[in-house]
């Protein structure tokens, strides 16, 4: 699909319109519809409801009454948080900032009359749209495996009932038994959350598990944090992990659902639980509004809009913006952008230099962490990588209980910056 | 020797905030200091693909191969055989990335001075930040390992002021502080397993000197020998060591 500068002459000359006249006096008030209610969908309604001090109509359409982060649910899975703690509603964006949530489903863009259809049928005008579905899975990714096999070999890459019956599989395992992971291929969300998963399902069954056994099949010859994981494995979780990457074989697996069979390159694994992340592209709502390229959205990278269509913005997961990981962070530090240009450009408010950034951390076991962050900046092709930093390996226990802390206290921090 | 050169587009993007967008969406910008990867296809042939390879079938040749690259520790690949300069330079912390491949490619030996690279430097900016815009495409991406080195350079890029360059030193002053050096480093020129310092031209020596001062070149005592040091020494050293020859 090919980007259609016809658009972005549109988008000038109405920028340059709003500039000039900033009132749209006398006019009902702008509408903007957010589509998907997580870092990405929640930040953007929330910031613009908040900044524009109800001069904007702001509705969030959400399937989900009760939103669960991906985000600590593998802190779930070890243990370390109860489910109802990475839980979340929408009563304060709707009480605190007027925004009219609406829990249903969008099925259909209009473009041209700019309108959203939703599963119940009804229509919502809408000024700007901002999509931020997150990740549907690449269907015939894993041999073997479709959505209809998820109760037997869960994903648990979308949070909720899917990383409760991970768990409860991981705990009814027998002693001694395997639980398997089919790790996905670039790009995915969350870099280091496979990772984080097996250190975390580790963690577990070293309580209640000792001898159970950990494979990972892996089609990447290198993941992020490679060296800090390998190292907390060896330290916390010796013998119990064994990571198969492309040289034996990750890249070359088959997943028998029945049988709970994984084959490798030909070999056939008996396993226990077996926990497959397929490989990812956008949210089906991206296709449905042709601003796909196939696979992810492709965006400008100051504003987060479409490169197809100056009036919808794509955020998180299912924005090809460059180098920002696919990270809840990520989306809620893309949302507060996308706020800024909306307001600037439904109300010539004043907009500044965009500014990106993003930590993850992740936790190898209990009061022991480690993170990867970085600053980027816009430039037209892209969001680029500007400065970073990651944990080192060997670093002294308290400062790995800080970093492990300080995690907790993002999420409180980020959680409360998306719902109010 | 000039290091990048500042884009006027910056202060404008800078002023303009958002607005910019609109030359970011109708792609008339180039992107604030990060270079053109096709125009860099070509300098890359013109000027190192002799010797160097890159991308998927790439192999170590008379240079290693320099896929991965970037947040690659110098003189690191196994099957390489670099020289005891490069493998040491890494040994002190030098690792490739924007700024420290922008000064070795603009000048190797005020990086790595015994390097077996002869080549003799690339000078024009644009042209070495569209040759790192190409060649940056071949290390890992950010995206998928979010450590991996940067995309683009954090700032204007490694630069010593033209007037330092210019200055003229004063020798009687250099020889007093070289004083200082020659308890490290020979006094003769002989490598004593610390590289020698005398007969260098004056202004590789300042570009050598500032690289430490800057942080570009790693190396604990002499970045911390070199921040003690104000333009006027560095100047009056150069002069100095310039007038010593190694005795053969
Ligand atoms: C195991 C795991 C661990 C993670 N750990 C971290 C971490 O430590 N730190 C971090 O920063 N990130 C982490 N992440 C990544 C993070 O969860 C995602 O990157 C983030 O949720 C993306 O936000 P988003 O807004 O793009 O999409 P989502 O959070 O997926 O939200 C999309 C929402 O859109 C809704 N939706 C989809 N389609 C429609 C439609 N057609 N109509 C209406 N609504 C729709 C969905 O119901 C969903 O609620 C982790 C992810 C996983 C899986
Ligand atoms: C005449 C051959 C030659 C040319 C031309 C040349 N190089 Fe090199 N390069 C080498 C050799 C040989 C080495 C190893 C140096 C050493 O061990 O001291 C090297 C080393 C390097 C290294 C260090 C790699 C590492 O693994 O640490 C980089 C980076 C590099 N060259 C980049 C370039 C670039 C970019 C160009 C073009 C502007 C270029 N070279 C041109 C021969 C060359
Ligand atoms: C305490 C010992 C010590 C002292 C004192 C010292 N140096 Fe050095 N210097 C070193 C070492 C070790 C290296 C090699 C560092 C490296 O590989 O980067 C070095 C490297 C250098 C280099 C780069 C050499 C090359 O081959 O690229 C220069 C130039 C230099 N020193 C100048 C000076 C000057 C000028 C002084 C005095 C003001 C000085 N040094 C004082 C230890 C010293």
């Amino acid at each position: 699909m090919t980007i259609n500068r016809r658009h972005f002459l549109g988008a000038a000359a109405a920028t340059a319109a709003v500039a000039g006249a900033p009132a749209i006096a006398g006019q009902a008030k702008p509408k903007v519809v957010v589509i998907g209610g997580g870092p990405g969908g929640a930040t953007v309604a929330r910031y613009v409801a908040k900044d524009s001090k109800g001069a904007i109509d702001v509705t969030l359409v959400e399937p989900t009454r009760k939103y669960y982060t991906c985000f600590f649910s593998n802190l779930y899975l070890g243990g370390l948080r109860d489910l109802a703690s990475i839980g979340h509603t929408y009563g304060n964006l709707a009480a605190k900032y007027g925004i009219n949530i609406v829990h249903d489903y969008a099925v259909g863009v209009d473009r041209d009359k700019k309108t959203v259809t939703l599963a119940s049928g009804s229509v919502l005008p809408y000024d700007r749209l901002v999509l931020s579905p997150g990740i549907d899975f690449i269907k015939g990714s894993v041999p073997g495996w479709d959505v209809s096999a998820q109760n037997e070999m869960p994903h648990a890459y979308k949070a909720g009932s899917q990383t409760e019956l991970l768990r409860a599989q991981i705990d009814a395992m027998p002693k001694g038994g395997v639980f398997a992971m089919v790790a996905p291929p670039n790009p995915y969300r969350c870099p280091p959350g496979p990772y984080e998963r097996v250190s975390m399902v580790a963690f577990r069954l070293k309580q209640i598990n000792p001898t159970a056994k950990i494979m990972i099949f892996d089609p990447k010859p290198k993941f992020s944090k490679m060296a800090l994981f390998q190292e907390g494995w060896q330290n916390h979780y010796s013998g119990m992990i064994e990571w198969i990457g492309p040289d034996f074989g990750g890249d070359k697996v088959e997943v028998r659902p029945d049988a709970m069979e994984v084959v490798v390159d030909g070999e056939v694994n008996k396993v226990d639980v077996c926990n497959v992340i397929p490989a990812m592209r956008n949210g089906r709502i991206c296709d449905i509004a042709g601003v796909s390229d196939g696979r992810w959205s492709p965006v400008v990278p100051a504003t987060l809009q479409s490169r197809m269509d100056e009036n919808i913005h794509v955020l998180g997961d299912s924005a090809a913006q460059g180098d920002m990981p696919k990270s809840g962070f990520s989306a809620n530090s893309q949302a507060k952008v996308c706020a800024m240009a909306i307001r600037h450009a439904l109300l010539g408010d004043k907009a500044f230099p965009p500014k990106f950034a993003n930590t993850c951390w992740s936790a190898l076991a209990e009061c022991d962490g480690v993170k990867v962050g970085a600053t980027y900046k816009a430039t037209p092709e892209k969001i680029a990588k500007v400065t970073g930093f990651i944990s080192k390996t060997g670093e002294p226990a308290d400062v790995r209980c800080q970093t492990y802390k300080e995690a907790w206290g993002w999420y409180d921090s980020i959680t409360q910056d998306m719902f109010g | 020797m000039t290091g990048l050169g500042r884009n006027p587009v910056i202060t404008l993007l800078a002023a303009t905030g958002i607005v910019g967008s609109l030359f970011f969406a109708d792609g008339v910008v180039a992107s604030e200091t990060g270079g053109d990867p096709e125009k860099g296809t070509k300098v890359f042939a013109r000027e190192c693909g002799t010797c160097h390879k890159v991308g998927p079938e790439a192999r170590n040749g008379i240079g290693p191969h320099l896929n991965g690259l970037f947040g690659r520790r110098a003189g690191s690949l196994e099957g390489f055989r670099y020289s005891k300069a490069m493998r040491e330079a890494g040994e002190n912390g030098l690792v490739w990335e924007f700024e420290t491949l922008d000064l070795f490619i603009e000048n190797p030996r005020s990086v790595v001075k015994g390097t077996r690279m002869s080549y003799r430097g690339l000078k024009d900016a644009d042209k070495r930040r569209h040759l790192l815009a190409f060649l940056r495409q071949f290390s890992d991406n950010p995206r998928d390992i979010p450590e991996a080195a940067p995309t683009l350079p954090e700032g204007p890029g490694f630069q010593v002021p033209e007037s330092v360059l210019k200055m003229e030193g004063d020798p009687a002053y250099g020889e007093y502080l070289a004083s200082e050096c020659f308890t490290c480093h020979s006094k003769d020129g002989s490598d004593n397993g610390i590289s020698p310092i005398i007969g260098w031209p004056p202004e590789d020596f300042v570009v050598a000197l500032y690289a430490y001062k800057t942080g570009y070149r790693k190396h604990p005592v002499m970045e911390m020998i070199a921040r003690s040091l104000g333009d006027e020494e560095i100047a009056a050293l150069a002069a100095y060591l310039a007038t010593l020859q190694p005795s053969e």
